[in-house]
């Protein structure tokens, strides 16, 4: 099995290699869009679907880390100052936006963070000596590195590419380590869990800010890849469809925001023929994915995986007489 | 009130009010160093209650606790676990999606190093090997890798007893532990219980039903009615203490 997985994520990470070369590059530019959304999925699913944290402010933090990278860029800043700035400052900020989460949870934490959100946008609109207002704020470059300039579509795929494999190694290290184990008990019974020595306080607060974080460094490599930044981009309506790569995806499983953003991401492309029916078989889909699988594609796929293998044994059941 | 480090508990006049009632009414007992302490008493009379106040679940309207000698009145729950005591819930609480061995290391691993050690450190916290001793201490060997949600109930309650020794700890308080156990697994988890009281010295208060557990289990026992204690002795004192009797028969 795990020889499997190790293969699987080898030939997955080859693909995504070769790809780019056949692509256009609208296709590159919406593979490196569905790596910066995985980003920001992933640091939902910590908070979410490992420590079971409820957060509608996903896009917040997006928003905070691309205006943060977008005005350090055109203030001169090297972007990984604007990349490391924006995971700092999103960290911080996760960590203020945790404290409620201790006192409540579950739907008023979604009111919480949801107004959050409403606040963050609120300041990209109006403080426009800062932010630009709603005419938002263009005109940084594009980072290079070693030379190598990333104006150029492929160049910036692998570059989000590099950072998405990087991050998505650092968050498994993390969910495998104690510190994940402490977030699905967090989830799970957080009572139980404080009985037995875990700092249920200074769990909350870190899933909150690392997930925040990674939202923040999903939004540092948005703003260069979009080259146009606006409040527009990082409404509620941001944070609710990264909240729907979590759950369509498989909420707690470490590839289902992944899964989840591809969907997000693709499916429109794909459904285009269909012109103005799309919104509606997309919405369809995921009603009928959630009802029957609420642990989404993942959980999909590890249901029909453990019938298969249950199927011998079943079939040699039914033959009792 | 003698607080001496031969105490590992001392309650002090603890008083819990929910609303009008009275369920914890200024209660006082010490624990002593590999004391095993029964704790009975009516339903309602205050006995959850009271280890909540004690462990730092529910805040005391009144009164202190020592452990050690040391006062951890208003501590949090993970900060008594700390300093080595271990207790379960009435209401059984494992965590069900996690195996019976990540359930047993997530018990252990709070006590290693620090929380950034915790973090770059090994998976397990170095711990598999303690918790695999765990486990076949209290027999579940065979269920090692199961979720502990697909354990039957006493099997869960075995883990929950076991998840509360995983660090190790001086002071045991065990709510019910008995509850739903048949009795063949009650036997063993007497006999588990005692062995460990006797080879890693550790203390327990175990409130329970079966009278029979309690009175084999147990050197002392306190009776609580009412959120007052109104009896304290030996099992064979208690079985005999027409106060207690009637606490339990009559209303
Ligand atoms: N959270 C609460 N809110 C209000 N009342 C409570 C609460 N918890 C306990 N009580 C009340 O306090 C009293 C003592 O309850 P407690 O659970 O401590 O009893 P117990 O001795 O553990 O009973 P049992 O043997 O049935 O477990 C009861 O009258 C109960 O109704
Ligand atoms: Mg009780």
């Amino acid at each position: 099995m795990r020889l499997i997985t190790i293969i699987a994520s080898l030939a997955v990470l080859a693909l995504l290699v070769v790809l780019p070369f056949n692509l256009k590059n609208y296709g590159i530019y919406i593979l490196s869009l569905w790596m910066v959304y995985s980003i920001a999925a992933m640091g939902l699913n910590l908070t979410l679907g490992y420590a079971g944290q409820v957060s509608l402010a996903q896009a917040a933090f997006l928003g905070i880390g691309a205006y943060t990278t977008a005005l350090l860029m055109k203030a001169g800043y090297p972007f990984l100052f604007g990349f490391g700035l924006s995971a700092g400052i999103c960290f911080c900020v996760g960590l203020i936006l945790g404290y409620p989460a201790l006192r409540v949870q579950h739907h008023f934490l979604a009111f919480v963070t949801l107004g959050f959100n409403a606040l963050v946008w609120l300041v990209f609109r109006n403080e426009e000596w800062l932010t630009g207002g709603t005419y938002g704020l263009m005109g940084f470059p594009r980072p290079s590195f070693f030379g190598i300039d990333t104006t150029n579509q492929v160049a910036f795929y692998f570059f989000s590419l590099t950072i998405f494999v990087l991050l998505a190694v650092i968050l498994w290290w993390i969910v495998r380590s104690p510190w994940g184990r402490a977030f699905q008990a967090l989830r799970e019974n957080p009572i139980r869990a404080n009985s037995l020595g875990v700092d249920i306080r200074r769990m909350t607060l870190l899933a909150f800010a690392i997930g925040a974080a990674y939202g923040g460094m999903a939004g540092s490599l948005f703003a260069p890849l979009v080259e146009f930044i606006d409040p527009q981009s990082f409404q509620l309506n941001t944070s609710l469809m990264l909240l729907l790569m979590v759950i369509v995806g498989g909420s707690g499983r470490f590839l289902g925001p992944v899964i989840g953003a591809l969907l997000v991401v693709l499916l429109p492309e794909w459904l285009r023929f269909t012109e103005g029916m799309y919104l509606i078989i997309y919405a369809s889909l995921v009603m009928v994915l959630l009802a029957f699988c609420p642990s989404g594609l993942i959980g999909l796929y590890e249901r029909s995986v453990a019938a298969l293998r249950a199927r011998p044994s079943g079939s040699r059941g039914s033959e009792k007489p | 009130m003698n607080r001496s480090n031969e105490n590992v508990l001392s309650v002090c006049g603890i008083s819990k009010s929910f609303g009008g009632i009275r369920a914890v009414d200024d209660v006082s007992f010490d624990v002593q160093r590999g004391e095993i302490l029964g704790l009975i008493g009516p339903n309602g009379s205050g006995k959850s209650t009271l280890f909540d106040c004690v462990l730092g679940q529910l805040f005391p309207d009144s009164g202190e606790v020592f452990v050690n000698g040391n006062i951890v009145t208003r501590k949090r729950p993970c900060d008594l676990n700390k300093l080595g005591v271990g207790r379960t819930f009435q209401m059984l609480q494992v965590f069900s999606e996690m195996t019976v061995l990540e359930n047993i290391i997530l018990a252990g691993q709070e006590h290693r190093g620090t929380l950034v050690s915790r973090l770059f450190g090994q998976s397990d916290a170095g711990l598999t090997e303690q918790a695999d001793e765990i486990i076949a201490f209290f027999r579940l060997t065979h269920l090692r890798d199961h979720r502990a949600g697909s354990l039957s109930y006493g099997q869960q309650k075995l883990l929950d007893t076991a998840m509360a020794f995983m660090a190790g700890p001086r002071l045991v308080m065990l709510d019910e532990p008995a509850g739903g156990v048949n009795l063949t697994m009650l036997e063993s988890l007497k006999e588990r219980l005692i062995a460990f009281n006797e080879e890693r010295a550790a203390t327990f208060v175990v409130i329970e039903h079966n009278m029979e557990f309690v009175m084999s289990l147990c050197t002392r026992i306190l009776v609580l009615a009412n959120g007052a204690i109104i009896a304290e002795g030996t099992p064979e004192e208690i079985r005999n203490d027409p106060v207690v009797i009637e606490a339990y028969l009559g209303e």
